[in-house]
């Protein structure tokens, strides 16, 4: 990584810090440099950096996160973040007009070893469910790569304290919860292995309280 | 630097000294894997780095002391806040509560300005937030989404920065020693809270409260309020108050420290979770050990002020 780009991560991680306080708990999977696949919940634009945050430093660099060029390459500044600093892959997300294959694209970066990140919902939940159903790509990047572990991460909390259309944070406790790793079964199919992946993060998300 | 200062700063680094001792001493015996005696190690590894920070704070004088009381007060916000019912509508609310109140109420604090400070949060804050909760037009839970937010802001910067507002007063023949005042507190009320827990595990036997915290005892109370006021009274050298005063002084925090314990434990109940957070590793969260300390601040600073400030 780059001079500009470590001191820029460091600030980044270190916001978090002061704004969330965040914690990881590990409780299905212990935080060693293993390759995984991670997917998570996705509220806000700082879900990755939460995760990112609670990674510890060696598994940060080896850890990429997934996200959407339409969103991510329309400011210098957004690139640079994206590129440089959090090494994303960037996939389009309309079928329509991509040139690239997604899966392609993550499974190699999974080929040069490194692990992902990615927010399966495919975009920002904010309604008042848990969680949107999942777009297809998981299960296909499962079936591309049946060796790797694929971890559920729960995040909770931040979509408080950064609601949509917020222009400033509100500090509040957040926590980054790992659980234990799911791979392909042999002859599962697509709706049931989404299906098992959508429950294997929403036992992670703690009950609402009154 | 004050001789003074040199003499507490000894004293608390010999008791932390024994307290090292004493838990490695208990290591040996009752083996590394021990999970009380894992819990103790870490609370006086975080006392040890408490302790190092106060002395910094101290040393940098005013504003040091009142920038990480603001630090605490923002730590605490911030667990307070996790825990209540705000909605999205509160957002402006809370982030008024957290960028403007809590620095202003600093800025008064710092400069001394009691007639701010003293009445800027339950007059305008109080009256404002909700007003900014009232814009986006959603009445659900109102009441107590206002009352929340309000409460955070009472218990985590009114309350936290009446101890650094000690600095302000004015006592004659102690000009320049208002940091003592704050020694005194913290150390009469944190020792409290440290003995309520020995002499409640020695001879604790009658609850007082079993169904707020099982661990509050009538025998730790009274060893506890007592001891430590005891202890408070052998200060009193470094106060501008007389032994008696000293050691009724140190009865009444001691009492409020208690109560202010039990009232967040009600809270902690009601909301489900065992810690306030986790910043400070065997603590919990900094609610957590500024419980009592909170709710004895603003009437120490205020009976100080009442007796024996120039106004």
């Amino acid at each position: 990584m780059s001079l500009p780009a470590r001191i820029v991560a460091a600030l980044i991680v270190g916001f978090a810090r002061a704004v969330t306080a965040v914690r990881g708990e590990w409780r299905g999977v212990a935080p060693v440099p293993e390759q995984r696949i991670y997917f998570a919940n996705h509220n806000s634009h700082g879900d990755f950096v939460l995760v990112w945050t609670v990674l510890p430093p060696a598994l940060r660099g080896r850890t990429r996160p997934v996200a959407g060029a339409d969103y991510w390459l329309t400011s210098k500044l957004k690139s640079f973040i994206g590129r440089d600093v959090f090494n994303a892959v960037l996939i389009e997300r309309k079928p329509m007009t991509r040139a690239d294959n997604p899966v392609a694209q993550m499974s190699a970066a999974l080929n040069d070893g490194d692990s992902l990140i990615l927010f399966p919902e495919g975009t920002r939940n904010t309604g008042p469910t848990r969680l949107l159903p999942f777009k297809p790509g998981l299960f296909h990047l499962a079936k591309a790569n049946r060796q790797v572990d694929i971890v559920p991460v729960w995040i909770e909390n931040l979509n408080r304290v950064m609601p949509k259309g917020a222009l400033v944070p509100i500090p509040l406790i957040c926590t980054v919860a790992f659980g234990a790793p799911i791979r392909l079964r042999p002859d599962e199919g697509k709706a049931d292995f989404i299906a098992r992946a959508e429950r294997a993060l929403l036992v992670l998300a703690p009950e609402k309280k009154g | 630097m004050d001789p003074h200062f040199i003499i507490l700063l000894g004293l608390v680094l010999a008791v932390l000294l024994i307290a090292t001792g004493a838990a490695q001493l208990l290591k040996r015996r009752m083996g590394a894997d021990d999970l009380t005696i894992q819990n103790l190690t870490a609370r006086i590894n975080a006392w040890w780095v408490m302790v190092a920070v106060m002395a910094i704070a101290f040393l940098a004088g005013t504003a040091g002391v009142v920038i990480l009381f603001a630090i605490c007060s923002f730590a605490a916000l911030r667990e307070f806040l996790t825990l209540t019912n705000t909605v999205v509508a509160d957002h402006w609310a809370l982030a008024a509560a957290v960028f403007v109140v809590l620095p202003l109420q600093y800025l008064a604090v710092g400069m001394g300005w009691y007639g701010f400070y003293s009445i800027f949060i339950p007059v305008y804050a109080f009256l404002l937030m909700p007003i900014l909760s009232t814009l986006r037009g959603q009445s659900e839970n109102f009441l107590i989404r206002v009352s929340e937010a309000q409460w955070a802001l009472m218990i985590a910067v009114f309350c936290v920065s009446h101890v650094p507002a000690l600095l302000s007063l004015t006592i004659p023949g102690y000009e320049g020693k208002n940091l003592f005042l704050i020694f005194f507190l913290i150390v009469v009320v944190q020792s409290s809270d440290v003995l309520q827990y020995v002499w409640g595990k020695l001879l604790g036997r009658r609850k007082i409260a079993p169904n707020l915290s099982p661990s509050k005892t009538l025998e730790g109370l009274i060893g506890g309020t007592l001891s430590a006021s005891l202890l408070g009274a052998a200060l009193f050298w470094i106060t501008p108050f007389s032994v008696l005063q000293a050691f009724g002084l140190s009865l009444v925090v001691t009492l409020m420290g208690f109560f202010g314990g039990l009232v967040m434990s009600a809270i902690k109940r009601d909301r489900g979770v065992k810690d306030w957070g986790n910043l400070i590793t065997g603590h919990g969260g900094f609610i957590d050990r500024l419980d009592s300390v909170i709710f004895s601040a603003p009437i120490f600073f205020h009976v100080v002020r009442f007796y024996w400030d120039l106004h």
